[in-house]
C-alpha cells in the first residue's frame, strides 16, 4: 500500500478562527461590545456567520486596519475606534480581541490599552485577549476569552456563596437550562459567558444598542469571591484555564466536569451539583431522567447497532461520544478541527464498550472526513450544518447539532445539556432513523 | 439618533442643499460598518468560476467565513463550492508560507483538475512577504494551467479594490483563448454571478434575440469562456462597482465597447435588452423587433400577477440598504414598479456620481447613507415607520428585531429576482413578508395596527 501524503491544504475546515470565538464569549457579558484590533473583513465575515446562526443582530466594532496602520501601527486606530463605539454603544465593558494581522506586526495591545484615556463622558473598562487566527480554533478563542475577562476584571473579598460556571461554548437553550437547575438546587451561579438572552431575544419595541442579559460585570468582578467553579469539558486544559486562575489568584476551589450529555455524564454533573448544595436532585429532574431512561427502553431497538459519525466542537463530540454509547449507537469516528491534543483520552474515557472500535481524530476537515466515511459505512451523521456535504454525498441523515447551523433555523434553541437535553437529542436522532427506514420503503406504512 | 460626528457628512436627506455626500473613503474605526474587506471584494467576484481551484493563502478563517456561502449556481462542476485554505499557523508565519503554498498548490490541482487556480493572499501574506507570484508562476508552469495571484489583502484597501484585483487577475486570462467560431453578434455578461440561477434567465433571452454569449463573468463562469472573452462585440455590465474595470480594460485594450445594463426590475430588464438590440440593430437585422416581442411576451405573463401584488403594497414604506450603490437605482424602480416608496437608501461602496443618481430618483425627504452600521440604520427604520427593508445576512436581524418585513437581495438568495420572472420573484418576496401576519403579533407591529 502507498502511504499518501498528508495534504497541506484545510479542505472543508471543521474549525474557524479564534476571534470568532472571543466575539461570542464576548456577547455573553452584560453591557458589553466585541471589538476586533483587525481589518474590517474579520468583523465583518464573524457578524454574518454567527448571525446566520442565533438570528440575533451581532454588532462587531473593529479598529479597521489600512496599509498606513499596518505600517506604523494600529494604535491611533484603536484609541479613535474605541472612543467612537463607546459614543455609539454607551457600553459598560469594551472586550479587544486581536486578529492575525497585529499579532504579526507584533502589535502591543496591552500597552496601547494602559496608555488609553477614553475621552468620552460615558466611563467603559476594556479587557483584552490575544486570539491570533494562526493559533488554534475558535474554541481557544472562546476559551481565552473567558479567561482573560476573568484575569482582568475578577476580584477578591469576602466569599458570596455563589458557584462560578464556566459551560464551555453551548447553546442559549444549554445556558438557560443551567441557570434553572442550579436555581433548582438553590445555588447562585454566575455563568461565564452567558449569552442566553443576548443572542436569543425577544422582539424589540426600540432596537437596543447592546441587547439586554449576560453575566453582569460586577458579577464577573465578584467570581473571585465563589464558593467553587465549575468548569466543563473534558477537553480543556489543566492548567491555564479561567477557573485554574481563579484558584491560583483567590483560592477558589475548582471542579471539573464534562458537557452533562446524555444520562451518564449528566448523572456526574447532579451529583456534584447534590455535593456542592448539599441537597439530592430535585424531584423535577429525577423525573426527566426517568422520563428518559423509559424512553430510551421503548426506543432502544431501533438505535441498537446503529453507526454514527459524531463531529464539531471536542467537548460536543466528547458528551454526544458519550450519550450515543449509552443508548447503543456504535460512535465509528469522532472527529474536531480543534487540535487540544486531549481528544482521544476524552472520548475513550467516556465510551465504555464502544471505545474500542472508534476513531478518532483531532484537526480533521470535512473533506476528509468524508473520504474516511465511505469506509465505514455510518447510518447518520450527528453535528452542525457543515456536515450536509459529507452527509449528503453518503446519503445519511444529518442530525444537526451544536455550533453552527445555517440551514435550519432554531440553532440557538438547540438543548444538548442535562435529561431534557438527552431527551430532545435521543428523540431527534431515533426519528431520523425511523424516518429514514420510512422513506426507503417501497410501500410505505403508517404504523411502526 | 447620534450619528459619529465623522460619520454625519456621509448621510443626506434629499431637500437639504447644498447636496453633499461623502463616500468612497475608509470606514471610521469602531462604527460597527456593514462592509466586508477587500479579500471579500474579490472572492465574491471570483467565486462562481466552477472550474477553477479557489485557493486562500492565509490562516483559516477567511476560507471558512466563505464556504459554500454564496447562491452562485454551476451548471456543472462544483469545484468552486469548496473551501481550501492553507491554514498557515503560528511557525508558517515565523518561517513564511511559500512552501506550504506551494505544496497546497500542486496536491490540490492534482486531486480537481481545474482549469486554472486563483490564490487569494489575506492580510498576514501581505505582511509576512510571501512571494506569492512566484509560487503561482512556478507552479503554473509544472502543472501547465493559469496560476493567478489575487492582490486581496484585507488591509489594503477597502472591498473596492478587492473588485480590482479580481478584474486584474481576469485580465490575465482574457485573450489567451481562441476566437475561432464567435458571431459578430456577441456579448460577455459581466457582473452576473448566476445567483438563483439567473444568468441563465438572462441568457436564455440574449439567446432568443439572437445574441451569442460567449463568456459568463462570472456566473456559472468556466475559465475556457473567460478566456475567449476578447472575441465578443460587447461587454453588459452589470454590478459596474466589481466590473468596471475589466470592462474598461477591455475597451481600452481590446476595443471592445461596454454598456452598463441592469436586469433588476421591469424598466431597467427591458432596457438592458433594448440596449442591447439597438448596439446591434445594423449587423443582426429584425432583433430589435425580435426583443419587442420578447419583451411583451414576458410582460404579458407577469404583469396581471403584478398588478395583483401592487394593489396589496401600494403605498407601504421601504428601505433598502445594499453593496453596490447601482444595485439600489434598480431596487428603487422595481419598488415603485410595486407602488411603495423608498424612504431610505444607501450603499457599502457608492461613489459619488452613484449618489448623485440616486437622489435624481429619490423623493424627497428620502435618506441616503454612505458605509451606514447598525445604530444608524436601525434608527432609520424607526423614524421613517418603513414596511420593508431589502439588505442582505447583516441588515436581516436589524429589520427583524424590530418587526419589519425583510428581503433579501445578496448573494445568499436562493430564489432568482433577476428578469422578468425575477420581478414576479421579486414582488411575491416582499407580499409575503409584508402581508404576513405574524407583524401583528410583535410590539412595533402591534401599535402600528392599532393606529
Amino acid at each position: 500500500m502507498i502511504a499518501i501524503e498528508p495534504l497541506a491544504a484545510t479542505r472543508n475546515a471543521c474549525k474557524l478562527c479564534a476571534p470568532l470565538g472571543a466575539c461570542l464569549a464576548l456577547r455573553g457579558v452584560a453591557g458589553a461590545v466585541p471589538f476586533l484590533h483587525g481589518s474590517q473583513g474579520c468583523a465583518t465575515y464573524i457578524r454574518r456567520y454567527l448571525i446566520s446562526h442565533f438570528r440575533e443582530p451581532v454588532d462587531i466594532a473593529v479598529s479597521g486596519f489600512s496599509e498606513a496602520t499596518t505600517v506604523f501601527g494600529g494604535g491611533d486606530n484603536l484609541r479613535s475606534g474605541l472612543n467612537n463605539l463607546a459614543r455609539q454603544y454607551h457600553p459598560e465593558l469594551i472586550g479587544i480581541a486581536t486578529t492575525c494581522l497585529p499579532e504579526t506586526i507584533g502589535e502591543d495591545v496591552g500597552h496601547l490599552l494602559h496608555d488609553f484615556h477614553p475621552d468620552s463622558d460615558a466611563p467603559f473598562r476594556t479587557i483584552h485577549v490575544s486570539t491570533p487566527s494562526y493559533k488554534g480554533t475558535h474554541v481557544d478563542g472562546f476559551h481565552a476569552t473567558v479567561k482573560a475577562l476573568v484575569e482582568q476584571l475578577a476580584e477578591g473579598g469576602p466569599a458570596n456563596g455563589s458557584i462560578n460556571v464556566f459551560p464551555g461554548m453551548v447553546s442559549p437553550a444549554d445556558l438557560r437550562y443551567l441557570k434553572e437547575v442550579f436555581d433548582d438546587f438553590g445555588l447562585v451561579p454566575i455563568l461565564l459567558p452567558d449569552y442566553s438572552e443576548t443572542l436569543d431575544g425577544p422582539q424589540l419595541e426600540e432596537y437596543q444598542n447592546i441587547p439586554a442579559g449576560g453575566t453582569p460585570v460586577a458579577d464577573l468582578c465578584a467570581m473571585g469571591c465563589a464558593r467553587a467553579s465549575l468548569e466543563m469539558g473534558r477537553t480543556m486544559a489543566d492548567t491555564g484555564t479561567a477557573a485554574a486562575s481563579l484558584e491560583d489568584k483567590f483560592g477558589v476551589t475548582r471542579r471539573k466536569l464534562g458537557w452533562p450529555v446524555g444520562v451518564l455524564e449528566s448523572d456526574r454533573f447532579f451529583t456534584t451539583l447534590s455535593e456542592v448544595s448539599g441537597r439530592p436532585t430535585p424531584e423535577k429532574h429525577a423525573k426527566e431522567r426517568g422520563r428518559l431512561v423509559d424512553s430510551y427502553v421503548d426506543a432502544h431497538k431501533y438505535v441498537f447497532g446503529r453507526r454514527a459519525i459524531v463531529f464539531g466542537e471536542e467537548d460536543l463530540v466528547v458528551g454526544l461520544t458519550a450519550f450515543l454509547a449509552e443508548i447503543g449507537v456504535q460512535p465509528v469516528l469522532c472527529a474536531s478541527g480543534g487540535e487540544s491534543g486531549r481528544l482521544v483520552e476524552a472520548v475513550k474515557s467516556v465510551a465504555g464498550d464502544a471505545a474500542e472500535e472508534i476513531v478518532v481524530k483531532g484537526g480533521m476537515d470535512f473533506a476528509t472526513m468524508g473520504e474516511v466515511a465511505r469506509g465505514l459505512a455510518p447510518d447518520f451523521l450527528i453535528g452542525s450544518s457543515k456536515g450536509y456535504s459529507v452527509a449528503r454525498e453518503l446519503d445519511v441523515p444529518l442530525i444537526r447539532v451544536g455550533f453552527t447551523i445555517h440551514d435550519r433555523i432554531g440553532g440557538q434553541r438547540i438543548l444538548h445539556l442535562g435529561y431534557r437535553g438527552a431527551q430532545q437529542l435521543f428523540d431527534a436522532v431515533t426519528n431520523a432513523l425511523l424516518a429514514r427506514a420510512q422513506e426507503r420503503s417501497p410501500v410505505g406504512y403508517s404504523y411502526q | 439618533m447620534n450619528i459619529l460626528e465623522e460619520r454625519k457628512p456621509q448621510v443626506y436627506r434629499k431637500g437639504a442643499e447644498p447636496f453633499q455626500l461623502d463616500c468612497n473613503k475608509q470606514s471610521v474605526a469602531g462604527s460597527v460598518s456593514q462592509r466586508a474587506c477587500v479579500f471579500c471584494g474579490s472572492r465574491v467576484v471570483l467565486y462562481p468560476i466552477a472550474d477553477a481551484l479557489h485557493l486562500v493563502h492565509g490562516p483559516l478563517g477567511c476560507a471558512a467565513y466563505t464556504w459554500d456561502i454564496r447562491g452562485a449556481l454551476s451548471s456543472g462542476p462544483q469545484l468552486h463550492r469548496l473551501s481550501f485554505s492553507t491554514d498557515l499557523r503560528e511557525m508558517d508565519v515565523i518561517q513564511g508560507g511559500e512552501k506550504k503554498l506551494a505544496k497546497a498548490l500542486c496536491q490540490l490541482i492534482d486531486l480537481h483538475h481545474p482549469k486554472a487556480a486563483f490564490v487569494y493572499s489575506t492580510c498576514i501574506v501581505g505582511v509576512i512577504g510571501d512571494d506569492v507570484e512566484a509560487v503561482c508562476r512556478q507552479v503554473g508552469a509544472q502543472k501547465g494551467i493559469p496560476v493567478l495571484p489575487v492582490h486581496s489583502e484585507g488591509f489594503k484597501g477597502t472591498k473596492r479594490d478587492g473588485y480590482r484585483a479580481a478584474c486584474e487577475a481576469l485580465l490575465q486570462l482574457v485573450g489567451t483563448g481562441s476566437t475561432d467560431g464567435i458571431g459578430p453578434v456577441s456579448v460577455n455578461i459581466l457582473g452576473d454571478f448566476n445567483l438563483a440561477g439567473e444568468v441563465w434567465i438572462i441568457r436564455d433571452y440574449f439567446e432568443k434575440m439572437g445574441v451569442e454569449v460567449v463568456a459568463t463573468i462570472t456566473g456559472d463562469g468556466r475559465i475556457d469562456d473567460i478566456r475567449r472573452a476578447h472575441g465578443a462585440a460587447l461587454n453588459l455590465v452589470q454590478c459596474s462597482g466589481s466590473m468596471m474595470h475589466l470592462a474598461k480594460q477591455l475597451e481600452e485594450k481590446r476595443g471592445i465597447p461596454f454598456q452598463r445594463v441592469s436586469y433588476f426590475g421591469i424598466e431597467d430588464m427591458a432596457q438592458a435588452l433594448y440596449d442591447t438590440a439597438g448596439f446591434f440593430a445594423d449587423k443582426s437585422p429584425g432583433i430589435v423587433g425580435r426583443t419587442a416581442a420578447l419583451v411583451s411576451q414576458e410582460l404579458a405573463v407577469i404583469m396581471p400577477q403584478i398588478a395583483q401584488y401592487r394593489r396589496k403594497l401600494e403605498g407601504r414604506k421601504a428601505a433598502v440598504y445594499v453593496g453596490g450603490a447601482f444595485k439600489a437605482f434598480s431596487l428603487v424602480r422595481a419598488l415603485r414598479q410595486l407602488g411603495m416608496d423608498t424612504v431610505m437608501v444607501g450603499s457599502q461602496t457608492g461613489l459619488r456620481e452613484d449618489y448623485d443618481e440616486l437622489r435624481e430618483l429619490c423623493d424627497e425627504g428620502t435618506i441616503i447613507a454612505d458605509d451606514s452600521n447598525p445604530l444608524e440604520l436601525s434608527s432609520f427604520l424607526q423614524e421613517k415607520q418603513v414596511d420593508l427593508f431589502i439588505g442582505g445576512v447583516k441588515e436581516r436581524p436589524i429589520a427583524y428585531k424590530l418587526g419589519v418585513g425583510f428581503c433579501d437581495h445578496n448573494h445568499e438568495r436562493k430564489e432568482p429576482l433577476a428578469g422578468f420572472l425575477g420581478m414576479l420573484n421579486f414582488a411575491r418576496e416582499v407580499y409575503n413578508t409584508v402581508a404576513s401576519p405574524v407583524w401583528k403579533l410583535t410590539p412595533r407591529g402591534a401599535a402600528r395596527y392599532r393606529s
